[in-house]
């Protein structure tokens, strides 16, 4: 990447009330306002927003993929860990 | 048929489409492709504003034509919009400044006319004025960005100021038209319109760095039909189809 580029921004963005911030994609942008503007006008056009979150990319510290194995894989095997050994009494929905 | 009424709404309406226009011809040339995006949407926001006052001042008009009939039909004398919004785009800090002095305008013009006696123009201007707040912020971070920027930028957006800053006194152009339209109460009062736009301009402008030109000649003529060279192009670009193909849709 030449030193000219513009930084690269990650876009987070919340379609609606009580949803979370999803990650949407990125940008490059100069700086914060400018990325948010851009974000507005790249990832928004079609009402997909109310809040827009965005983040420079350097600031995202991410899991290495060379270590998925001992990151991810011992999750694998405990189902344990899930709810699924219960019995859902009637009436309850969105479980 | 009130003569002055519809002319009133023409200004307005010929504003949005010759500067809508103006911004399309971006689409696909913008500096960087958020840019693009951004300047089209502007465009396309402009366009549909002129679309609801084109087609409100052939329903005033009462003469059986659409707003696509005053949008392609009619010849440079018939189109009363500034002759700030018609001049080319120039480099992109040209375009912005150019948006800029618009905008600082378009926000105040509607802000009044939300409470308009036409209730057409009420209701046009309470909705458009959310998307020119929006046109107005982009417009002028880019010039204060562009103008405390680097050198080179200063002076390239310096020099769009230079050269547009004797369009700006059109804004405040009124005649006869306007007289009657307050009368009427469909142009509640403009007074101090200019000093909130100075305010506005001086403002952005201070925080750019840049300085208003000492060169006080002023240019105007687009609210009464005369404009610069410029319009006729757009026109023959803008109007070719429907000149070409009478009455064709797609």
């Amino acid at each position: 990447m030449s030193s000219k580029e513009w930084p690269l921004w990650e876009v987070f963005i919340r379609g609606k009330q009580g949803l979370n911030h999803k990650h949407v994609g990125s940008l490059r942008a100069a700086d914060a306002e400018m990325a948010l503007e851009n974000a507005r006008d790249v990832y928004t056009r079609r009402s997909e927003g109310i809040s827009i979150w965005v983040v420079e990319s350097n600031n995202v510290f991410a899991s290495d993929p060379s270590e998925s194995q001992e990151f991810f894989e011992p999750a694998d095997s405990k189902i344990y860990r899930h709810p699924t050994f219960y019995d859902v009494p009637d009436g309850i929905s969105h479980m | 048929m009130n003569e002055a009424h519809v002319d009133f709404v023409l200004r307005i309406a010929d504003d949005s489409l010759i500067l809508g226009h103006r911004l399309s011809e971006w689409c696909g040339h913008g500096p960087i492709l958020e840019e693009d995006i951004a300047m089209t949407n502007i465009a396309l926001d402009l366009i549909g504003q002129a679309t609801s006052l084109l087609n409100h001042a052939a329903a005033l008009q009462g003469e059986g034509k659409t707003g696509d009939d005053l949008a392609f039909l009619r010849f440079d004398r018939q189109y009363r919009n500034l002759l700030l919004v018609e001049q080319p785009n120039g480099d992109f800090g040209m375009t912005m400044m150019r948006q800029f002095l618009f905008d600082a305008y378009r926000t105040i013009l509607f802000e009044r006319l939300q409470s308009s006696s036409d209730e057409m123009i009420a209701a046009i201007a309470e909705k458009s004025l959310k998307e020119t707040k929006y046109h107005l912020k982009h417009s002028s971070e880019w010039v204060i960005r562009l103008g405390d920027g680097t050198e080179e930028s200063h002076n390239r957006i310096q020099e769009s100021l230079n050269t547009l800053w004797r369009y700006t006194n059109e804004l405040f152009y009124a005649d006869a038209v306007d007289d009657e339209m307050r009368n009427a109460g469909i142009l509640p009062d403009l007074s101090e319109l200019r000093e909130q736009w100075e305010k506005t301009v001086n403002h952005v402008f201070d925080e750019a760095t840049l300085t208003i030109p000492t060169n006080n000649w002023k240019q105007e003529g687009g609210r009464k039909g005369m404009h610069s060279e410029h319009l006729g192009y757009i026109l023959a670009e803008m109007q070719y189809m429907q000149r070409a193909y009478p009455n064709m849709e797609w």
